[in-house]
């Protein structure tokens, strides 16, 4: 507990450094996986080699991507840069499967009324799809803002200080509550983001409150209803 | 590419081929604590999960566990426990965080592999008489496999991963030489080791992804043509991981 109270500024120091590191890699993530989730969603081809890479990007471990970023980019191995490229290919990784799967979770019928009054593609994916693919969407990010977050920390490794910094300090000192302090504060600032995702969503797209019904709905919907021109729906 | 050219020669170098400390037995290494933690947290995982899928009790359990522990990162968890349980007892304390890593995967791929099944299949299966015991065992869970699978898969990645961090407690396993290049700046060890964990982890998901394709009973794959006026509601075997996992 003591520890605790003499190093308040250190916490929030890091905190803030850890929010700074974390908060860019999400949201390149997000930008990058939506057209690359589009192209997947919309062709076979580049459906298979995507989500294929992204799998295969997601399996490499943390520790071992930082390594090789710097030997293909050329940039600096220590750097927070290297960090937050390797953070945003795992964003990319999560977020392009999730946001084919959101496009797919769209009611064709509603799609086929778009066309059917006259919008073009661009309107139609802007206006109808993305808003509608937007709660399957949101539940990706939050995955990937968890994820990013508590990922972070192995940045340390690297000397980009964060939170981290409490573990291998903790360690080298052998003070227990610096680590448990550190943990704690990871888990804390994920699950506040995870909240302020959740309500932000829920105030940007009012239809997702009925979202479990809606989905499943939509879900079922898409799997039964039979395209009458081969394809599957 | 000069960089890789290093990387390469210092994995292929007479040292890491046997000499004072080889690759293959970091390899080795690594390797057993994974699948000793994967066997470990499927044990415990795999009947938990049976039971929520089965039952479909504890469901909202199950989904806040894989949750919050995608919050929770590793390498602080592997720091904490080394200290907590001692640092004479590494190994043990480093194992224990593994299995927790690796739990959520698993519950999530037991427990969602049974609820992709088609209602209508175990309905069925009741009213063919058999008991609860021999639904879950002949029905749930061969259909229930290849989602399972897929959570080993997860987990184990998500182990593999761990391990690497686990070299800065002195754990030993491929991570060694990332940790130890970083004090004494060879980056050729570094990247060298990292191509190392890369294939490794590769490899490793590519066993799994057969194991997925191979364990599809041959009864549903056959059943999958699309018929129209038969088609399930759901699909009657997902293939893929149940839960996007945290990284770490």
């Amino acid at each position: 507990m003591n520890w605790l109270l003499d190093n308040f500024d250190l916490i929030g120091r890091l905190s803030v450094e850890h929010l700074q590191l974390a908060i860019p890699p999400i949201i390149f993530g997000l930008v990058i996986a939506i057209p690359l989730g589009w192209l997947a969603y919309r062709f076979k081809l580049t459906r298979g080699l995507l989500l294929t890479t992204a799998g295969l990007l997601y399996t490499i471990p943390s520790l071992a991507l930082l390594p090789i970023l710097p030997a293909i980019l050329g940039i600096s191995f220590l750097s927070p840069l290297n960090l937050t490229i390797a953070l945003t290919i795992y964003a990319v990784a999560i977020m392009a499967r999730s946001v084919a799967d959101a496009l797919e979770s769209v009611d064709p019928a509603v799609r086929q009324a778009a066309t059917a009054m006259g919008f073009g593609a661009w309107r139609r994916f802007w206006t109808v799809e993305f808003p509608l693919a937007g709660p399957v969407i949101l539940a990706g990010l939050r995955v990937t803002a968890v994820s990013t977050i508590s990922l972070v920390t192995v940045g340390i490794l690297i000397g980009v200080e964060n939170l981290g910094y409490l573990f291998t300090n903790g360690f080298q000192r052998r003070i227990i509550p610096e680590i448990l302090t550190g943990v704690v504060m990871v888990v804390l600032i994920a699950l506040v983001i995870d909240f302020l995702l959740d309500r932000l969503g829920r105030l940007l797209m009012p239809w997702s409150k009925s979202r479990t019904r809606a989905q499943r709905l939509a879900e079922k919907s898409s799997r039964t209803v039979v395209n009458p021109w081969g394809g599957t729906a | 590419m000069n960089l890789l050219a290093e990387a390469f020669a210092w994995i292929f170098s007479a040292d890491r081929l046997g000499g004072s400390s080889p690759l293959l037995a970091s390899i080795g290494q690594h390797l057993f604590y994974t699948f000793l933690a994967l066997v470990i947290a499927a044990l415990i995982a795999m009947p938990v999960g049976f039971f929520i899928g089965h039952t479909g009790r504890g469901r909202g359990l199950a989904i806040g566990v894989s949750g919050a522990a995608r919050a929770v990162p590793s390498f602080g968890l592997i720091l904490l426990l080394v200290l907590v349980i001692g640092v004479t007892q590494k190994p043990l304390a480093a194992t224990i965080a593994f299995v927790l890593l690796g739990i959520p995967s698993i519950l999530a791929g037991a427990y969602a592999g049974l609820e992709a099944i088609d209602r209508r299949v175990i309905d069925a299966a009741r009213a063919v008489g058999m008991t609860e015991w021999q639904i879950l065992w002949r029905v749930e869970v061969p259909l229930g496999l290849p989602l399972l699978i897929g959570g080993l898969r997860a987990g184990a990645l998500q182990i593999v991963a761990t391990v690497v961090l686990a070299a800065y407690v002195d754990l030993g396993g491929l991570g060694t030489y990332i940790i130890k290049g970083l004090a004494l700046k060879q980056y050729d060890s570094i990247l060298g080791s990292a191509i190392v964990i890369v294939a490794l982890a590769l490899v490793l998901d590519g066993v799994f992804a057969l194991a997925q394709k191979f364990v599809v009973p041959r009864g549903v794959a056959a059943g999958r043509t699309q018929e129209v006026r038969s088609s399930p509601s759901r699909r009657r075997v997902v293939v893929g991981t149940p839960i996007e996992q945290g990284k770490r």
